[in-house]
């Protein structure tokens, strides 16, 4: 099957600013992605550039197989729900039904009214009157009701309360579980998207430094801990991500898949937090990325 | 029918702990042969959790033999789960007891043995079986 999202060395510049870097990714098929990194760091030009309201500096970039936006056809493919869930405030939610039907040739109706009835939502309400949580769902079903192969969300939960944002998020899955719809969520927490994403994308300062299945990474990640020593003996299969010691104790964040047999380290789990916020550290300290290796790809 | 509750603090992947759920349910007699598990629907409206995490949870089940995928029906229990064999957990029991006299009496502390526990069962469950870790 075709990948959600497809970039090869691809970079936008804003005069001498990089707001993307030589980026590869690809998010394969049939995936929850979550595009996670500090603000500033370059998602919402990601985004933008998958949906075709940015054009590359350098690179490429392709969506289900096709360049962003190149024809009608491929517009209708991908729903966009941009940041802050736009909607327009002097318009009621029937309205904005109405104006998704006459623009989307792939309208769903009976799946926007049912969405819609779901919420509770009064169709006479205009959307500014609508809580937050409300505008976000009501930003969602227009994306959703086009009937896209893939959802393409920048920051959809960030102003939501946490009760607002469980409920977008179960509207969402239930959305990928009926429909089969990729999707492509930007946060700048980690948080919000751990259960939901099963593929993640990090970006710090520009670049990616972390992508993969989300079940591989964790498995493949380890923090040791042990007496103070040097770590030129740990195996080679193991790359150290990131490292610090005390007078008498050395933590190591490791990555490699072989056991740990060495009695002196004690091996744990990372949750993924933990692991996205060591790679966030690390790019930062514009620290180049471990090599690909085991299908996972990391690019520094 | 059971409902799924997800423990974020347990460090267990969310699909593992969809199967230990319904393990037990056989387990414990709340599922049995014919008995019908939520659909991925069901549970993705409940837990807001990614469907493909349902769905390998339930591959996982099925590939063991406890349950069966009927196309456009739903995934059922076909299976139930014999208790474990109380001889063999009554010979392990005593061995491990005589590990442990043997550790403290050689000196070790509750958290070395603990320690040389967790590290020697992860490395055991870790190698070459997947995910189950």
């Amino acid at each position: 099957m075709t990948s959600l999202l497809e970039a090869e060395g691809l970079s936008k510049r804003y005069g001498r600013h990089r707001a993307l870097s030589d980026c590869d990714v690809s998010v394969p098929a049939g995936r929850v992605a979550g595009l996670v990194g500090p603000n500033g760091a370059g998602k919402t030009t990601l985004l933008q550039l998958a949906v075709g309201l940015l054009e590359p500096s350098a690179g490429t970039i392709r969506v289900l197989g096709r360049r962003p936006a190149e024809d009608a056809a491929e517009l209708a493919r991908v729903g966009f729900v941009a940041q802050e869930t736009p909607t327009y405030p002097n318009l009621t939610v029937a309205q904005h039904l109405m104006m998704g039907e006459a623009l989307n040739p792939s309208w769903d109706a009976s799946l926007a009214e049912a969405r819609v009835g779901r919420l509770g939502l009064d169709v006479r309400q205009k959307a500014r009157s609508l809580s937050g949580g409300q505008r976000a769902q009501l930003a969602l079903t227009l994306a959703v009701a086009k009937r896209p192969e893939l959802l393409i969300l920048d920051e959809p939960v960030a102003s939501l309360d946490p009760l607002a944002r469980r409920e977008f998020l179960q509207g969402l899955m239930e959305t990928v579980a009926e429909h089969h719809t990729g999707v492509v969520v930007s946060s700048h927490l980690i948080s919000d998207l751990e259960r939901v994403c099963d593929y993640l994308v990090v970006l710090v300062d520009s670049r990616v430094v972390l992508a993969g299945d989300v079940a591989e990474l964790l498995a493949g990640h380890h923090l040791l801990t042990g007496p103070r020593r040097d770590i030129s003996g740990l195996p080679a299969n193991q790359t150290v991500i990131e490292e610090s010691h005390t007078d008498r104790q050395t933590t190591v964040l490791v990555r490699g898949r072989g056991p740990i047999l060495d009695p002196a380290w004690t091996a744990r789990p990372l949750s993924l937090e933990d692991l996205v916020l060591a790679y966030m550290r690390r790019g930062r300290a514009g620290t180049p990325g471990p090599s690909n290796r085991k299908g996972l790809e990391v690019v520094a | 029918m059971i409902e799924f509750h997800l423990d974020p603090t347990s460090g267990v992947a969310t699909y593992v702990q969809l199967i230990q759920q319904v393990r037990q349910a056989i387990r414990l007699g709340m599922l049995r042969t014919g008995d019908q598990l939520p659909t991925a629907q069901q549970v993705v409206a409940a837990l807001a959790i990614n469907p493909n995490t349902v769905l390998k949870a339930y591959r996982d089940l099925e590939r063991d033999g406890l349950v069966r995928a009927r196309p456009g029906l739903g995934t059922f229990v076909i299976a139930t789960l014999p208790p474990t064999d109380p001889k063999a957990q009554a010979r392990f029991l005593a061995s491990m007891a005589k590990w442990l006299a043997d550790a403290r009496a050689a000196g070790l502390d509750p958290d070395d043995i603990e320690a040389i526990y967790r590290t020697s069962f992860r490395n055991a469950f870790s190698e070459g079986s997947e995910g189950v870790a």
